[in-house]
C-alpha cells in the first residue's frame, strides 16, 4: 500500500510537470513528443489503478497512433510556435529596413 | 489582461471541481455487495460470469450489455476516416504518384521492420481474439494492427495499403456486427440479444456473440485506423 | 508524521493530477495561439478526464474485473473487484478521442494550405 501510494505520487508529478512542459514548449515537435510522455505515464497508472484493459488502449492508441498524426501534421504545417507568415508586404517592409540601415 | 482572466476562469473551473471531489472518498467501497447488486456495476461483475461465460467483464459490458453503443463507436470511427478523406482530398495531377515518404529510410530500419511486422500483425490478432479472456479486445488489437501498416509504410516508400480492400475489409465487419445484432431480433427478443450457447467460462470459444462480435470490431477498426493513417501519411509535401 | 492518512494522500494525488491535467489543457485552449497547441490542449484535457472517470471506479484492495475459475470463489469468499463501468466507458472516451484528433489535425493541415499559417492570429480573413 505505501509502494503504491509512493509509486502513484511520483507517478502524477511527473505526468503535472511534463503537461507543463507540452503547454509551453515554443517547438512543436518536443510539444508533441511530451504529450506522447502524458500518455505513456497514464497507460502505466491505469493498470497500477487495476484498469489493465484502458491501460492496454492508451498505450496502443495514445502513445503511437496520436503522437505519429501529431507529426505528420508538424511535417506539413510548420514546426515553430511563434513563426510569422511571410507576405509580400512584411518581405517589402524586410527590404525597406535594410536599404535604410545601408544608407 | 486576457491571461488575467483566463487564470480568473481556471480557478472558478478548479473550485467547481473540487468541491464534488472533496467529497468523494478515493477507494472507499460504493458498489455494495456482488450477491445483492444494488448497483450496475455490481450487476454486470454478478451476472456475467453465470450469465454469459465471459471471464472479461468490461469486454461482456462494451459488446454485450452496451453492445449498441459500440456500434455508433464504430460508426464514428467510420465517419471520422471519411471526414478525413474528403477533407485532405484534393485532385492528382495526370501521371503525378503519391508518396509517403520523400526519402527512403535506412537499410537497418527497412531490415528491422520487415522482421518485426509479421509478429506485430499476430500480436494484434491475437490481443483481439483473446478479447473476452485477456485484457484487449477489437479496438487495441485494430490499434496495434495499424501500428504495424504504420510502421511498414513508413519504413518502404512504395508500401500502399490498397483501398479497395479496406473498404471490403471494413464493410464486411460492419455487415458481421450488425448481422448478428439482426440475428439476436429474430432468434430472441432484442436487437444484439446473445442467441448462441455460452460454453464454459475460460474457454476460447465461450460467450456466444460476444468473440464474433469483437473480431468484427477488430478487423473494421484495423481498416479504419490504416486507411486514415496511409490519407494522412499520402500527403504531398509543400 | 506517523498519522498521515495514506488514503489522504493518494486522493489528493490523483484527483489532484486529473484536475490540474483539464486546467492545464483548458489554459492551452484559451490562451495558445498555435492551432496544433490547441489540439494538443484538447487532448490534455481528454487524459485528464479518463483518469478522473478511472480513479472514481477504483475501490481499495479491489482487482480488476477479470474472472478466472480461482477467481469466481475468491469473490464468493468477499474479495472485492473494481467498478468495470467507468473502465468500460473509458475504452469507448479513447477511441473517439483518437478519431476527434484526427479530423481536427486534418482541419489544421487544410487551413494551413489555404493561409500558408497556423497561428489564428495571422488569418485575417474570415472566409476560405
Amino acid at each position: 500500500m505505501v509502494l503504491f501510494t509512493i509509486a502513484i505520487i511520483i507517478l502524477a508529478v511527473i505526468l503535472l510537470a511534463v503537461a507543463v512542459y507540452a503547454v509551453m514548449q515554443k517547438d512543436l515537435l518536443f510539444a508533441t513528443i511530451a504529450t506522447g510522455i502524458i500518455s505513456l505515464i497514464l497507460s502505466v497508472m491505469f493498470f497500477l489503478l487495476q484498469a489493465p484493459d484502458v491501460a492496454l488502449t492508451e498505450a496502443a492508441i495514445g502513445i503511437a497512433l496520436t503522437t505519429i498524426i501529431f507529426v505528420i501534421t508538424i511535417r506539413n504545417t510548420s514546426r515553430r510556435e511563434d513563426e510569422v507568415r511571410i507576405t509580400e508586404e512584411s518581405q517589402a517592409a524586410e527590404i525597406d529596413k535594410k536599404i535604410k540601415a545601408k544608407i | 489582461m486576457k491571461k488575467v482572466l483566463v487564470l480568473l476562469l481556471l480557478v472558478v473551473v478548479g473550485y467547481s471541481l473540487y468541491v464534488p471531489l472533496s467529497q468523494i472518498e478515493f477507494g472507499a467501497d460504493r458498489m455494495g455487495s456482488i450477491e445483492n447488486p444494488t448497483t450496475v456495476g455490481a450487476y454486470y461483475l454478478s451476472k456475467t460470469p453465470s450469465e454469459l461465460s465471459v471471464a472479461n467483464v468490461i469486454t461482456a459490458i462494451v459488446v454485450n450489455y452496451r453492445g449498441f453503443d459500440t456500434l455508433g463507436e464504430v460508426s464514428v470511427l467510420f465517419l471520422a476516416a471519411t471526414g478525413i478523406g474528403s477533407i485532405l482530398y484534393r485532385r492528382r495531377k495526370e501521371g503525378e504518384h503519391s508518396e509517403t515518404i520523400s526519402k527512403p529510410s535506412s537499410q537497418l530500419l527497412q531490415a528491422g521492420a520487415k522482421l518485426i511486422y509479421p509478429a506485430i500483425l499476430v500480436l494484434g490478432a491475437y490481443v483481439f481474439i483473446h478479447g473476452h479472456l485477456t485484457p484487449g479486445g477489437g479496438f487495441q488489437g485494430g490499434a496495434i494492427i495499424a501500428t504495424g501498416f504504420l510502421l511498414m509504410m513508413m519504413s518502404y516508400k512504395d508500401f500502399h495499403m490498397n483501398h479497395t480492400v479496406l473498404t471490403w475489409v471494413e464493410s464486411l465487419a460492419g455487415i458481421t456486427f450488425v448481422g448478428v445484432g439482426i440475428g439476436g431480433l429474430i432468434v430472441g427478443t432484442t436487437f444484439l440479444e446473445n442467441f448462441m450457447p455460452v460454453g464454459t467460462l475460460n474457454d476460447l470459444f465461450s460467450g456466444g456473440i460476444i468473440p464474433i462480435i469483437y473480431v468484427a470490431v477488430g478487423f473494421k477498426v484495423a481498416a479504419e485506423l490504416a486507411g486514415v493513417l496511409d490519407t494522412l501519411l499520402s500527403i504531398k509535401e509543400n | 508524521m506517523e498519522n498521515i492518512d495514506i488514503n489522504q494522500l493518494l486522493s489528493i494525488a490523483v484527483f489532484g493530477a486529473a484536475v490540474g491535467l483539464i486546467l492545464i489543457g483548458l489554459y492551452a485552449v484559451l490562451i495558445k495561439k498555435h492551432l496544433i497547441k490547441i489540439v494538443i490542449g484538447l487532448s490534455i484535457i481528454d487524459a485528464g478526464i479518463h483518469l478522473l472517470f478511472i480513479a472514481i471506479g477504483y475501490i481499495n484492495g479491489g482487482t480488476s474485473p477479470i474472472f478466472s475459475e480461482k477467481g469466481i470463489s475468491l469473490v464468493n469468499e468477499g474479495v472485492k473487484m473494481v467498478d468495470p463501468v467507468p473502465q468500460a466507458l473509458v475504452l469507448t472516451a479513447i477511441v473517439i478521442g483518437f478519431g476527434v484528433t484526427a479530423v481536427a489535425l486534418s482541419l489544421v493541415i487544410r487551413l494551413y494550405r489555404h493561409h500558408q499559417t497556423a497561428r489564428i492570429d495571422q488569418i485575417k480573413t474570415l472566409k476560405w
